[in-house]
């Protein structure tokens, strides 16, 4: 089953045109991460994904539907998205903040319910962060607050999740943190996530599927292994690297290289020989 | 919750006592006259203003997301005067009844001039262009004001009482009207608690959780233009109770729309009687107008809120 599809989508700002008729699906179920250099778009896509950034031509189909045949809140109850940069919110308690994820699922006909207090719980314990609900978001450290996002988008109970950069910012042990907990919320719930990354290496130790962007295009789609290749690497980021198993899980390790150790075609076979004896 | 607004429901009864105790003094004559004929009249209006003033100021702060917004941003009270202003100066009106109709229109017409300039340019997603729209606006309207009324005495000596703010002189005859506005001002304010509260996660966030931004601007908008043009058709312009009411009710009730929004408006009665009678208090004879007593206490109360509690960032 597809979860989101984009169909010929045409993407863009004022005068500049992002993609000029991109495809993609994403499978229900999946953790699937979009890469690429600054600018390549990964954010713009995932806007579309959730309705933010409205396509110039193409369209969206969320769960087989197309976005523009269903209402905002329709879709609120479907999919969620986390923002890059969201506002945190004045003299607010992190359970009152979480509680707002409940907001698609209330109208003035259907109030606040035992039920709804009962999801937000759920959202606070997955998170781990029954012990401060009541403290001031403002109050929290970085990773804290992160995870409070996580738990207000947890709270809207959507089968899609969409996460811009939900690691930046975070130091290493915090971004670790977030990253198993939407493991965690993938492998209990089946939520399909979508997310923005920018540290390549955790994004393969997360994710089923990578998906490179560059210049309007899909440059590369597939398993980890499959999609961080030097190649890759090289026309995406204009980067020299090396791409190494991880001693610990296996997932590829992108070592990127000094400009004077050697050239690019070197470690390109280098890393194909590897490749092929790990897969072998 | 419950105490904070039951401290203030105390509060806003002891200022009735000490009304009726300030009455007592005062009357020589007779007690049933000024009570009924004065204190009453002034007490409902005080309240239904003070509550209007304070819902709207913490709307627009939402709305905005600026801590330092009032409903004046919007135009609706330069709105108000210039319309208070072109009666005096082209008609001679001088029933109070007309003036206030007049501040009504001219406040609703400012801010729909303010929100189709704003929404003209790139949309809602921001609330700057409906401040900068409102600001620019405002000063428009402020220079064509002062322009008439330093060109001419009579208007000069009508918009001079106007634009104090007061809630003397008054009678409850023709307010049902505008108090029905502050009403329908209040409920759509309640309609938009919620949006409020969307919108202070930032407009993607509120968007992701099926916010319509259309309509959460549409709505907060018209509460502001409901609840200010009456406020300001009953009392005049009444300044700082937009500004202070929300941080004060901020502090005591939470960042919570459905609760500070009402806490907002009790915070708004209580500043509003309490200037009040210590405008009577301190004026002897002459009364001081309500609106001179909150211009000079309000900046005192809003630096000493800003030295104590550090300011909420929105």
């Amino acid at each position: 089953m597809i979860a989101v599809e984009a169909e010929r989508l045409r993407l863009g700002y004022e005068q500049k045109v992002v993609f000029d008729g991109i495809d993609l699906r994403i499978a229900q179920g999946s953790v699937t991460t979009l890469i690429g250099a600054n600018g390549c778009g990964k954010s713009t896509l995932l806007k579309a994904f959730g309705r933010l950034l409205a396509p110039l031509d193409g369209q969206v189909r969320l769960d087989g539907r197309p976005l523009r045949a269903m209402s905002t809140t329709q879709i609120a109850r479907r999919l969620a998205i986390l923002p890059q940069k969201p506002l945190t919110p004045a003299a607010t308690s992190v359970r009152d903040l979480v509680m707002r994820g409940r907001h698609p699922h209330q109208s003035l006909l259907r109030p606040w319910t035992p039920d709804d207090a009962g999801i937000v719980d759920a959202a606070l314990a997955a998170t781990g962060l029954t012990e401060v609900a009541d403290r001031d978001v403002n109050t929290l450290s970085g990773g804290q607050l992160q995870r409070a996002w996580v738990a207000l988008v947890l709270a809207q109970q959507t089968p899609t999740i969409l996460l811009d950069e939900p690691t930046t910012f975070l130091d290493l042990s915090h971004q670790l943190e977030v990253l198993r907990l939407v493991r965690r919320i993938n492998a209990e719930q089946g939520t399909t996530i979508v997310m923005v990354l920018h540290d390549l290496s955790l994004a393969a130790r997360f994710s089923d599927r990578l998906v490179v962007l560059h210049e309007g295009q899909v440059l590369a789609d597939g398993t980890p292994w499959q999609v961080l290749t030097p190649q890759v690497l090289a026309t995406a980021f204009g980067l020299e690297a090396q791409v190494i198993a991880d001693p610990v899980t296996g997932s590829p390790l992108v070592i990127p290289l000094e400009p004077s150790a050697g050239s690019l075609a070197s470690s390109v076979v280098r890393d194909e020989s590897e490749q092929l004896v790990r897969l072998g | 919750m419950l105490a904070a607004v039951a401290s203030l429901m105390l509060g806003s009864n002891l200022i009735s006592a000490g009304q009726v105790v300030h009455a007592l003094i005062d009357s020589a004559a007779d007690l049933d006259a000024i009570v009924w004929g004065s204190r009453v009249p002034r007490t409902v209006l005080g309240i239904v203003v003070g509550f209007a003033l304070g819902v709207a100021g913490a709307v627009m702060q939402g709305q905005t997301r600026n801590p330092l917004a009032d409903p004046g941003i919007f135009g609706v009270s330069a709105g108000a005067s210039l319309a208070v202003v072109v009666g005096v100066y082209v008609l001679r009106v001088n029933s109070p009844l007309v003036t206030s109709a007049l501040a009504l229109v001219g406040a609703v017409v400012a801010s729909v001039v303010v929100f189709a300039i704003a929404t003209a340019g790139r949309g809602l997603a921001s609330p700057v262009p409906l401040a900068i729209a409102g600001t620019a606006v405002s000063a428009l309207l402020g220079a064509i004001t002062s322009f008439l009324v330093l060109t001419d005495q009579t208007t000069l000596a009508a918009y001079r009482i106007w634009v104090v703010g007061s809630l003397s002189g008054r009678n409850l005859d023709g307010t049902a009207a505008m108090v029905c506005l502050v009403a329908v001002g209040l409920v759509l304010a309640g309609l938009n608690a919620g949006s409020l509260n969307n919108l202070a996660l930032g407009t993607e966030l509120a968007r992701g959780l099926g916010e319509s931004l259309w309509r959460a601007r549409l709505v907060g908008l018209a509460a502001i233009t409901f609840l200010t043009a009456g406020a300001v058709s009953l009392a005049g312009p009444i300044g700082f109770i937009g500004l202070t009411a929300p941080h004060l009710a901020r502090a005591l009730v939470g960042g919570d729309h459905r609760r500070l929004l009402p806490a907002s408006g009790l915070v708004g009665v209580l500043a509003l009687l309490g200037a009040d009678v210590i405008g009577r208090l301190i004026g002897g004879q002459a009364e001081v107008a309500v609106g001179v007593v909150l211009a000079t206490l309000g900046g005192v109360v809003f630096v000493v809120i800003v030295r104590r509690a550090k300011l909420v960032a929105l």
